[in-house]
Formats: C-alpha cells, sequence, structure tokens
C-alpha cells in the first residue's frame, strides 16, 4: 500500500495534504496560491483535481451596479460547479502522451485546443503530446457537465492547470529518485525532465515511475501568467489534419454494429402527431426498408441506406393530429407578444427634457448546425447505449433513461464531437427520439434528419419584441428602459437546475424573479452611463421548440439598444462614436470601442448608398466591438445569384475583443469571425416564417443564412491585450455586436431605421416545399451542375 | 440489385445495390466512405461535394444507375493522391489558413475549391473574388472570409 515516492499514508486512500516536492524552487516563489491536488492511483502517473473552483462566493452584493458587472452568467456556472464530488484526471502513457477526457463538448469552437494548450503549459509537454477526449455522461459531476453560456474556458481553466501541474510535480518526483538528484536540480521542458550533468528522462519513461499505488492528496502551486510560453500563442486547431482529410468522424461517420440508417416521417403541421399508418405494408416492403415504427414524433423509417429512407418517409401515408399551433402564423404570434408588452413607464419629465421611444421586432429563427440532429442509440430490454452530440449530456442521459424505461445508471450516454451546435445541441431531442426508436423496433439505429426537418420541426430562436424609452436633457440621457418581449426560450437543458441549485448565493436583486428574468438580467447588462437604467424581460407562449442561439438574448437585445443609441446620439447632435464614448462605463468597452474606429478608419468619407456603422457589447466578462462597411446601392442589391438572397453586402468588418486572458488567440478570432457571419445573417437574411401552423423553410436556399455571396471580402480581428488573469467567453461573443453594427450601418446607408429584424424578412424569396410527403425528393439531375 | 462498378479513389469498386440509390449514400452506407457529409440530400448545401472524373458534383444528387464503370469518383479521403505532396495544397492552405471550426462542411468546401480552381485555370485566368461569391457550400459556423483566404493561397500552389 505504500506509495514508492513518498511518506507513508496515515490511512488506507487519500493521504493527508502535503506539498508535493515537485514544487521546484526554480519555478515556485513562495508566496503563491496553493490548491489541492490528487495522485490516483493507477498504472501510470495519473492525476486529478477536484473539477470546481475555489469558494469567491462571499464576493459583494451589488446594489447600484447592474447585476452582471459583479455576478454574470460565468460566475453562476463557475460557481454551482462548487459541491459536486468530480473529479478530472490526467493520465500520462508510456508512450508520453498526456490524456484528458473533458467533460464538455467540441461542436467547432475549439476548446479541445485549447484545453490541450492549457495542460501543455502546465506539464511543460508540447500541444501534439496532449490527447483531449470528450468524456461521456458523468452524472457526479452534475453542472459540471454542461457546455454553455461560453464558459468552458472559464470553469475548467483552473481544475485542469491544478491537475497538470500536480503531474508534473510528480514526474520531477520520480526523475529525481531515478537521476539521484535533487528536485531544485531539475528542470522540465517538452516532455522531458533534465537533470545535473546532462542527464535526462523522457515523460515516457517516467510514466511508470511516477504512479502511486494510492490515492494521494497533495498541494500544488501552478505557473505565473508571465511565464507563460503556450497559453497565448496563436495555435491552430488539434483537429485540423483530420478534418481537411475527411478522417474527424462525427456521429453518423460511426460504424456501430447494425444501426441502419433511420429516419423519421414527420407531422405536415409543427409538433403535429401522428395517429395512424395507412400503408405500412407498402412501406415495409420498399427496397432496403427493414423497419417502420409509430412513435409520438412520427413514423420511423430503418433501412439500408438514408437514401431508401428518404424514398420510404415521402410514400409513407397517415393520419396526422395538428399540433397546438396548427392556426398560428408570424402576425398571430406577434399580436400575442404585444399583448403580453409591459407597458413602459412614463417617467416624470423635466422641464425642456425630450423623450424617445422605439419598438424593434425580431421574427422566429432556426438554429440548425449544418450536421442535422443525428443519434445512435442501442437500447435492449436491460440496458442502453447512446452516441450523439451533447452539450449536457447528464440531462440528456437522465431523459432517455425516463424514455426507455431503465434506470439512469443502465444507460451510458457517449458523447461525439458535433458539426456545430449554436445552442441547438444542449437538448437531447435527437438522442431521445432514437432511443425510443430503438426500443420500438428493438434494434439499434442511426437517427438522422432531413435537412427539411430541422427548420421546420426544430430548435428555433423565439420570436421577440425590445421597446426602448429614454429621456434626455441638453444631450445628456436621464432615463433609459428596456422592455424586451419574448416566445418563451426553453432552458430544460440544465442551466435552469445550475441556476435554481444556485440560488442562495446569487444577489438580492434575482431572488425571486422568474428562471428566464434571471438569466436575462444575469446576461444582459447595457454598459453606458444613461442615468435610471432598468430592463426586463416579460415571456409569453410556450408551446414553440425554442432554444437559445449563439447568445441567448444578447444579439436582440444588443441590436436594438445600439440602434437606439444611433439615434439618441443624432438627437444629441453627436458623432454615434464620441456620443458612446463620454457615456461608456467600462474602461475595456472605450478600449474596444477605440481600436475599431482606428483600424477601421471610422468618418472615413463614404458614397452615397454605403456607410459605416459601429456597435459594442459587454458580456461574459468581456467586450466586443464591431465597426462594419456596407453597400445598399442598387447594383449591389440587385445582384442575381439563383436561389439565393443577395441584398446589401457587408463589405468589410472590423471586431476587436477584449476576451480576459486568451489562452488561443488564433482561436478567439475564428470565434469573432463565426460570430460576424452570425450577425451578418441575423441582421439582413435568415428568419422562419410561421404560416398555418408551419415554418415553410426546407432547406439551404429557403433559410438564407450567410454565404459566400454575402460574405465580406475584408475581415480583420483584433484580440486586445489580456488585463485579466481569468479567461472570459468567446463562443458566443461575437456575434451582438457585429448584428448591432450591420444594422446600424444599414440606417445609415439607407436613411432608414429598420424596425423588423432580418431586413429581409417581408420579402418571399423562395417556393414553399411541400408538407405531404414533409421532406424533398432526392434529385436525379447532379451530374448536369459539374464544374 | 444489380451490380455496379467504379473507380473510387484510384480503385476500381464494385457494388451490389438498387440502381436508384444516390451515390451519397453508396459511398457513406455501403462503403462507409464517409469524407463526404450529408447536410441537405438535394444539391443544396455542398457538403457531399466529391469529383467525378476531376470535377466538383454533388454525390447526394446522382443514382448510381448512372455512373459507368470508368467513372473516377474521388472523395476527399482520396483528394491527396491526386498532387504530388503528403496532402493536396489546397488541403495545406486550409491548414495554413486555420479554416475549420466544426469542420462538418470542410471536406466538401475543399473539394469545391479544388474544382473552382482548376475551372478558373482552364480558362486561363487566377481565382477572383466573384469566382469565390459563386460557391454555394454553406458553412454554419460562418469560416467563410478563412476559406476565402485558402482558396487564394491553395491557388497560389496548385
Ligand atoms: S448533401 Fe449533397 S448538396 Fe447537401
Ligand atoms: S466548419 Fe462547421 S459548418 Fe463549416
Amino acid at each position: 500500500m505504500n506509495d514508492p515516492l513518498g511518506p507513508t499514508p496515515t490511512q488506507a486512500g487519500v493521504a493527508p495534504a502535503e506539498t508535493v516536492p515537485g514544487a521546484a524552487a526554480s519555478r515556485r516563489r513562495p508566496s503563491r496560491r496553493a490548491f489541492i491536488g490528487y495522485v490516483v492511483s493507477g498504472a501510470t502517473l495519473v492525476t486529478a483535481a477536484q473539477f470546481a473552483q475555489p469558494e469567491t462566493a462571499d464576493a459583494a452584493i451589488p446594489s447600484v451596479p447592474q447585476i452582471p458587472e459583479l455576478f454574470d452568467l460565468e460566475d453562476l456556472e463557475t460557481q454551482s460547479a462548487l459541491p459536486t464530488s468530480g473529479l478530472i484526471t490526467i493520465t500520462m502513457d508510456e508512450q508520453g502522451y498526456a490524456n484528458f477526457a473533458l467533460p464538455r463538448m467540441e461542436v467547432g469552437q475549439g476548446i479541445t485546443t485549447s484545453t490541450a494548450m492549457i495542460i501543455a503549459e502546465e506539464l511543460d509537454l508540447p500541444v501534439d503530446k496532449v490527447r483531449v477526449s470528450l468524456a461521456p455522461a458523468r452524472p457526479e459531476l452534475v453542472f459540471n457537465q454542461l457546455t454553455g453560456g461560453s464558459n468552458t474556458t472559464n470553469s475548467t481553466f483552473t481544475p485542469i492547470r491544478v491537475a497538470a501541474a500536480t503531474a508534473r510535480g510528480r514526474l520531477l518526483q520520480a526523475a529525481a529518485t531515478q537521476l539521484g538528484a535533487t528536485l531544485s536540480q531539475l528542470t522540465t521542458k517538452a516532455g522531458v525532465v533534465l537533470g545535473p550533468g546532462g542527464k535526462s528522462l523522457t515523460y515516457a519513461e517516467l510514466s511508470i515511475k511516477a504512479a502511486s499505488l494510492v490515492d494521494l492528496k497533495v498541494t500544488v502551486t501552478l505557473k505565473q501568467s508571465a511565464d507563460f510560453t503556450v497559453i497565448g500563442t496563436p495555435t491552430k486547431r488539434v483537429d485540423a489534419r483530420d478534418i481537411v482529410t475527411g478522417a474527424k468522424k462525427f456521429v453518423t461517420d460511426l460504424d456501430v454494429p447494425d444501426a441502419l440508417p433511420t429516419m423519421v416521417c414527420r407531422p405536415p403541421t409543427l409538433n403535429g402527431k401522428p395517429v395512424a399508418l395507412r400503408n405500412r405494408e407498402q412501406v415495409l416492403r420498399m427496397p432496403g426498408v427493414t423497419d417502420v415504427a409509430q412513435v409520438d414524433t412520427g413514423i420511423a423509417i430503418r433501412a439500408k441506406t438514408f437514401g431508401q429512407c428518404i424514398d420510404a418517409v415521402r410514400a409513407v401515408q397517415a393520419d396526422w393530429a395538428g399540433g397546438p399551433t396548427a392556426s398560428e402564423s408570424d402576425d398571430s404570434i406577434l399580436a400575442e407578444i404585444r399583448r403580453a408588452e409591459v407597458p413602459l413607464a412614463v417617467p416624470k419629465l423635466p422641464l425642456l427634457a425630450v423623450q424617445l421611444d422605439a419598438k424593434f421586432e425580431f421574427m422566429f429563427r432556426s438554429s440548425a448546425a449544418l450536421e442535422p440532429n443525428c443519434a445512435i442509440a442501442d437500447v435492449r430490454d436491460d440496458s442502453a447505449t447512446v452516441w450523439a452530440g451533447l452539450k449536457a449530456p447528464i440531462v440528456a442521459q437522465g431523459n432517455i433513461a425516463k424514455a426507455v424505461g431503465l434506470p439512469v445508471s443502465k444507460v451510458k450516454v457517449n458523447v461525439v464531437t458535433g458539426g456545430g451546435s449554436f445552442g441547438h445541441k444542449l437538448f437531447g431531442d435527437a438522442a431521445i427520439e432514437a432511443a425510443k426508436i430503438s426500443k420500438a423496433m428493438r434494434k439499434p439505429v442511426k437517427l438522422l434528419w432531413h435537412r427539411a426537418d430541422e427548420p421546420r420541426q426544430g430548435r428555433v430562436h423565439p420570436m421577440a419584441t425590445s421597446r426602448l424609452r429614454a429621456t434626455m436633457l441638453a444631450g445628456e440621457v436621464l432615463t433609459f428602459e428596456q422592455r424586451h418581449t419574448s416566445v418563451a426560450t426553453d432552458f430544460s437543458h440544465g442551466l435552469g437546475e445550475m441556476l435554481v441549485a444556485t440560488a442562495a448565493k446569487l444577489p438580492p436583486g434575482l431572488v425571486g424573479v422568474g428562471l428566464s428574468q434571471s438569466i436575462f438580467l444575469l446576461t444582459q447588462e447595457l454598459p453606458y452611463n444613461f442615468g435610471v437604467v432598468t430592463q426586463l424581460l416579460n415571456e409569453t407562449d410556450t408551446r414553440f421548440n425554442t432554444g437559445s442561439m449563439r447568445a441567448i438574448y444578447s444579439p436582440d437585445v444588443a441590436c436594438a439598444n445600439e440602434l437606439f443609441i444611433d439615434l439618441l446620439a443624432k438627437k444629441a447632435g453627436k458623432d454615434p462614436l464620441a456620443f458612446r464614448l463620454a457615456n461608456l462605463k467600462q474602461a475595456n468597452v472605450k478600449a474596444v470601442l477605440q481600436k475599431v474606429a482606428q483600424v477601421g478608419n471610422w468618418g472615413r468619407p463614404m458614397a452615397p448608398g454605403t456607410a459605416q456603422g459601429i456597435a459594442v457589447h459587454r458580456e461574459y466578462k468581456g467586450a466586443t466591438a464591431c465597426l462594419v462597411e456596407i453597400d445598399c446601392r442598387p447594383a449591389t442589391v440587385n445582384r442575381t445569384i439563383r436561389d439565393a438572397v443577395t441584398g446589401p453586402r457587408v463589405t468589410k468588418v472590423v471586431m476587436a475583443v477584449d476576451a480576459g486572458l486568451v489562452v488561443n488567440p488564433e482561436g478567439l478570432k475564428a470565434q469573432m469571425l463565426g460570430g460576424v457571419s452570425d450577425g451578418i445573417g441575423l441582421a439582413l437574411t435568415n428568419s422562419l416564417h410561421l404560416k398555418d401552423g408551419h415554418f415553410l423553410e426546407a432547406s439551404w436556399d429557403n433559410y438564407f443564412y450567410t454565404r459566400q455571396w454575402n460574405t465580406p471580402p475584408e475581415f480583420e480581428c483584433v484580440v486586445m491585450p489580456s488585463t485579466s488573469s481569468e479567461p472570459g467567453g468567446a463562443g458566443e461573443a461575437g456575434v451582438p455586436a457585429s448584428v448591432a453594427a450591420v444594422a446600424c450601418a444599414y440606417a445609415r446607408a439607407t436613411g432608414k431605421v429598420p424596425t423588423r429584424f432580418p431586413i429581409n424578412h417581408d420579402t418571399s424569396s423562395f417556393e414553399v416545399k411541400s408538407f405531404v410527403p414533409p421532406v424533398p425528393e432526392s434529385p436525379t439531375d447532379g451530374l448536369s451542375y459539374t464544374f | 440489385m444489380t451490380k455496379r462498378s467504379f473507380v473510387l479513389n484510384g480503385k476500381q469498386v464494385t457494388v451490389d445495390v438498387e440502381d436508384d440509390v444516390r451515390v451519397l449514400w453508396v459511398l457513406r452506407d455501403v462503403l462507409k466512405v464517409t469524407g463526404p457529409k450529408y447536410g441537405c440530400g438535394i444539391n443544396v448545401c455542398k457538403a457531399c461535394t466529391s469529383h467525378i472524373n476531376g470535377k466538383a458534383f454533388n454525390p447526394c444528387s446522382v443514382r448510381i444507375a448512372d455512373i459507368k464503370p470508368t467513372d473516377r469518383i474521388t472523395t476527399i479521403e482520396g483528394l491527396a493522391d491526386t498532387a504530388s505532396g503528403e496532402l493536396h495544397p489546397m488541403q495545406e492552405a486550409w491548414l495554413e489558413q486555420d479554416v475549420a471550426q466544426c469542420g462538418y462542411c470542410q471536406p466538401g468546401q475543399i473539394m469545391a475549391a479544388v474544382a473552382k480552381v482548376n475551372q478558373a485555370k482552364a480558362q486561363g485566368r487566377t481565382i477572383s473574388d466573384a469566382d469565390l461569391d459563386e460557391i454555394r457550400n454553406v458553412c454554419r459556423c460562418g469560416t467563410y472570409f478563412r476559406i476565402r483566404q485558402a482558396i487564394k493561397s491553395g491557388a497560389a500552389k496548385m
């Protein structure tokens, strides 16, 4: 039971805390804060840290400042990590690789790369010697396994570093024994421990020697940020080579034995239900078809190929019950939102004060990724295994267990890297559906949603209105009110539970308000000194399948606010940039704004029909600013491209971002670029149209997400020097400022302030595909489009 | 079911499958060649883009019965073998520009890019912004700008 390298523990299992001798004097300075790490018993070296952050909840309670200034959604997600007992572990193998299973989901946001960088930094190991995989659902991690709110790096940063530092210390200790050296004579570099007289041992050679037979609790200190050589260095994605060679595997690329292609014939109206299948025998006789089963979401078909599933889906004759929104359209839902709007207060105006009001509308949007919803499920009588892209796998595991009537412990949920998420994969929709189908067919299934199913039955970003009122006196803003009213957002992916579980620690302003209002208040922060500021959310209508799409409320709220601020600036007779700079509260927000103004040459002369727009956003402990140039001249707007919406072209974008401590500037810039593409689409082109209970869109040539012909030919992103020792969020931070800047530029170029988004919504730009059958026929004329 | 034969990534392959199954499913579901992705199945998203006899095509919209035994189909998995280096210059350019995010669209993007550059070359031109605007491939992660950079860079080495 002895640890070959350390003192005998006083009892079996966890030894009392000791300082790991690996705290080599060369690197560790005495006054540094110590953390608890663990050496876990194993065949090779395994170290661990509690996946939680030190208690910091005794932070001041905010009163005057708005809630997010002191305690935002990121704090919430990090804090709720405290009560869990789950450990994260790093295993050093005999080949010298550090292996780590990240309890988060990679969906393209680059967290496997940044995580590898963090481990490489603290372990003194090359990044390509770190293997990061995705952990399956681990119920004991409770809220610690939710990828959302851009919080991955913020909440995992310290625990991962502690585990890596513990491993390094242990390797040094083993090397000291082997080399007969003292710890102060040893250094580490690129996976090698270097000793006196040119002697050295690789981590691979030490991986067994450094292993422990018992679990040990040790204290470690972490590298100082001034010594970082990996963190903060632009690093390319670790999975890039697999991606460009086609080797990267997504869910439907996995070859699970007998998990044959499966699709669902879905109801013609949103959330309708199957009543009866009228031609089961005929469908079963179709080429390739092996199974047909009625489930609550439609008629499921399993076949040899997905193509044969599509043919069979199209052949289904069934009776359907209309869904709960069967008679609704855009206008009726907008009217309902209007009825739910809480009146704006009428402030007592000093003499000569002026009041400005504005109202903006945001249409339904699809949060679908390019990889449609998909999952593999193998449900047996006594157990189930599921493979899916899941950002909240523990919640999905519970829901799957319930859906197939098995105890949670019998459901194994494997997390697979996703082909994009944008909030879509917070929910286990496809995983739950696949499990139900597998149970009904008593066979493994590989479920894929048809593209047409995604906009029509998938998650949407809710329709909303934002109303604003401000009063001004002599160019100063005295009051600022915002009333955001929205179709309800579904938070059943775990964020809700996380919030409730930490409610006791929330600032008083949040106690007693509803869940959505809480999340709204935690994320929305007006960065301006505008006297008395109130921002409120009101929700209505829970009949839609909603979710957050790359930021929850911020893109719509920022778009409304920044357009309104341009109006206020105009009223005050000030330049939009000068007006913002005069009223912004925080230095980091001013700094990003000044940066884009300078790099983007704000105020340069522009031709008629073209204009610049500028906007800022503060959230996720960081600040972003965006400057765009837009071309709204007829020759540009009226470009014709088949089956496309061309419209105004954003010709140039400059972003500046302060995201706190930046692990990977290259990855951060990539996230900003993605945010800009989303922002352009949200402002100009992409929305869903609800008509008589159907969402009309069924294709990427109906739902006009940004395409090459809408892409700015010029893009630049400046990452601001880090002023914080803590990483902020990146995945969502690029959207709000960019949608706002595009809207502001459009208003200036056309002289018309748009009030409905996207601005293209009221133009019908495509031919609607059939609802029965619910998916289009597979074309056969592909060879006439070769190039 | 009929036996169908064609050249896939340099090797003659034979499959036994119904005539009207689209080539994408022959590749993915029958032959387990999963580089070409499904994103729509109706020749819109271009995630499945591959090459037939050196030209870009979308296998989701071509029946296997319309493929001849001499037709050469190249997927992302076989692209590197069509050039001299370890990777195709366009793949190298993708790495250099760190284009990919989730990666789902990228095999199709690279195959489309190579064909687009070859098309311009055949017309005696270098690739222009107008050519890039014609590329229809969807990237829902919004990597478009880096795709443009990579295509220009890759074209210079092709
Ligand atoms: S799957 Fe072939 S073009 Fe979309
Ligand atoms: S990289 Fe995700 S869809 Fe293009």
